[in-house]
């Protein structure tokens, strides 16, 4: 206590104030300057320039024609054109923006010669791509998390053996076990077993990110229960009571009493289990589900530019997770003055 | 109305405690009884058998002539018949005052919105609270969230109401207004069953005074015979000194 009043006391010297944020920037700075330094010292060429694609780039089309033949038509279609060719493949119409060709009707062309070359619309680059499929997957497993942990919570404090026990167990498997184990005992096993399944049964297979999506909703599940089991713990008990002997079922109390008390307490520890959650999404590039990390990883391999990348990969990262936990402070600050 | 026949109840936890031995009582239809006793003397343990919040290990309470021990009994049906108020108040801190006395009648009674609306508002003037409606609990004196929680309870239509101390928590100077909205249900012919130190209350509205000590009734009767004339020595030395 004393410590602290001392302290504030320090801090609110404008000057002291002032010097202590200086040290902090000046530490930052020292960080990041070293790190250059080293960066440089070992010849790193830095092309952040080359960054902006991997987020969105323009395509480039071209045209190739199929066989041997000749242009029959080349006709205006608003401000665009239309060639159509004729060749032994057979008789195509390709729509073409102006400019992008020199042919005039009657012109012979043969199998890979170039029809026309221009540059298309704008495309999603990897890491754009990437940073989707980690929403994605974090969103819903976010989801599944919070309802296989509101319900193992619920039964985990029940008196009913089979519930109980069962909720028990699901926990210290699940928490016991490493989740990139999991990972692939959800992909190769329960995937295998299940897609032969499904294919035997003439039902379509699921794909490697819905398997991601069950890890990691049941790893997540597991913490979220012993959450939830807490914040329903710390509920009074007298609650419980009021509303039992006003002749509320058991549910009932649950739904309308206990949980949307428990929620206000929960919210913290839930947050930071979902910055987990968006954190170890990246163990999923190890049963080829291209999200951030393995994007990042795949970005790399083409372009060389290792530090920039997983720099930028990092700081994708952090952006998510701090968007979270502002949301859910604000959430906090909401319920909190009620 | 309620049949207390020979109920035994024991704590382990944290140690051995004989809460109730051998406690038969009959409660008619109408009466108002006040239970007093020391601490730990097991009058809110009865109580709370009553509505079963806690169980008996031997002997029956019939409510209405059911069981309420026998595991076949919906004791949910039996409670909504039941009005309860707590030494703590517990009301819902997540809902305003209002929604506290909604709620039971929606999820129990089943009540249309309008019916049950109607309800709470006339229930909310009784207890003299109607301006603090749409209120959060947390925002109420002790003694307006008292009376809030009798008029929870009493949206359901109870036949029975059972008191757990319900002044012992507040400040002397809210100790009226909740005492005044007990005497009215009393005048009105509610079954009440009260654990309550206000001898006040207990003289003016009581039937019947129990008195109870170590898990069992010592001494019961009419307030006047009980206050002036109490035969036990127990009962004497309790009144010494609380009077």
């Amino acid at each position: 206590m004393e410590q602290n009043i001392s302290n504030i006391k320090r801090l609110s010297n404008p000057f002291a104030y002032f010097l202590s944020v200086g040290g902090f920037l000046v530490l930052l700075f020292m960080v990041i300057g070293s790190v250059y330094y080293a960066t440089v010292a070992v010849d790193y060429q830095w092309r952040w320039f080359k960054v902006p694609k991997y987020f969105m780039y323009k395509s480039s089309v071209t045209l190739y024609a199929e066989g041997f033949g000749e242009i029959d038509t080349i006709a205006a279609n608003k401000d665009k054109y239309d060639i159509t060719v004729t060749t032994d493949a057979g008789k195509r119409t390709y729509t073409v923006p102006e400019g992008t060709f020199d042919w005039t009707e009657g012109d012979m062309v043969g199998p890979g010669d170039i029809i026309a070359s221009y540059e298309g619309g704008w495309q999603p680059g990897i890491l754009a791509k990437g940073l989707w499929v980690t929403l994605k997957i974090s969103f819903i497993a976010t989801f599944f998390g919070i309802l296989l942990g509101i319900i193992g919570g619920v039964a985990r404090v029940s008196n009913t053996p089979v519930l109980k026990w069962s909720a028990m167990a699901y926990v210290e498997v699940i928490r016991g076990s490493p989740l990139l184990v999991q990972i692939m005992i959800f992909y190769f096993v329960l995937g295998t077993t299940m897609n032969k399944i499904l294919m035997m049964n003439g039902i379509p297979r699921l794909n490697a990110e819905w398997y991601g999506i069950m890890a990691l909703s049941v790893f997540t599940g597991a913490y979220v229960v012993e959450i939830v089991r807490a914040g329903i713990e710390a509920i009074h008990p007298g609650q419980v009571e009021a509303a039992r002997s006003s002749g509320m079922t058991y549910f009932q109390c649950m739904f309308h009493i206990v949980l949307p008390q428990a929620l206000k307490t929960i919210l913290p520890p839930l947050a930071g289990q979902f910055i987990n959650l968006i954190k170890d999404s990246s163990l999923l590039g190890m049963i080829s589900i291209r999200e951030l990390t393995k994007a990042t990883r795949e970005g790399i391999t083409t372009s060389l530019q290792t530090f920039e990348l997983w720099i930028l990969c990092a700081i994708l990262y952090l952006l998510m997770t701090f968007t979270l936990s502002m949301c859910v402070q604000y959430l906090e600050r909401r319920t909190a003055t009620k | 109305m309620i049949d207390v026949i020979s109920i035994y109840k024991t704590f382990y936890v944290p140690h051995e405690v004989k809460a109730l031995v051998d406690v038969s009582n009959k409660i008619k239809a109408g009466e108002v009884v006040v239970v007093i006793g020391p601490s730990g003397s097991g009058k809110s343990t009865f109580l709370r058998c009553l509505n079963r919040l806690e169980t008996a290990e031997r002997g029956q309470i019939l409510v209405d002539g059911v069981d309420i021990f026998d595991p076949k009994t919906n004791i949910n049906t039996v409670r909504a018949e039941m009005g309860m108020v707590f030494q703590s108040f517990n009301l819902y801190p997540h809902l305003t005052v209002q929604g506290n006395v909604n709620l039971a009648q929606k999820l129990v009674r089943k009540r249309p919105k309008k019916e049950r609306e109607e309800k709470t508002r006339m229930l909310l003037e009784k207890v003299g609270i109607s301006a603090k409606a749409k209120a959060w609990p947390s925002n109420l004196s002790g003694g307006q969230q008292q009376r809030v929680a009798i008029a929870r309870a009493l949206a359901m239509d109870p036949k029975i109401m059972l008191f757990d101390e319900p002044t012992s928590a507040l400040d002397p100077e809210m100790i009226g207004e909740v005492l005044e909205v007990m005497k009215t249900l009393a005048k009105e012919g509610m079954t009440m069953v009260c654990v309550t130190h206000e001898m006040g209350f207990a003289r003016e509205v009581a039937d019947r005074v129990i008195f109870m000590d170590e898990g069992m009734i010592v001494e019961e009767g009419t307030p006047e015979k009980f206050y002036k004339n109490p035969t036990h020595d127990r009962t004497k030395l309790f009144l010494k000194q609380i009077l």
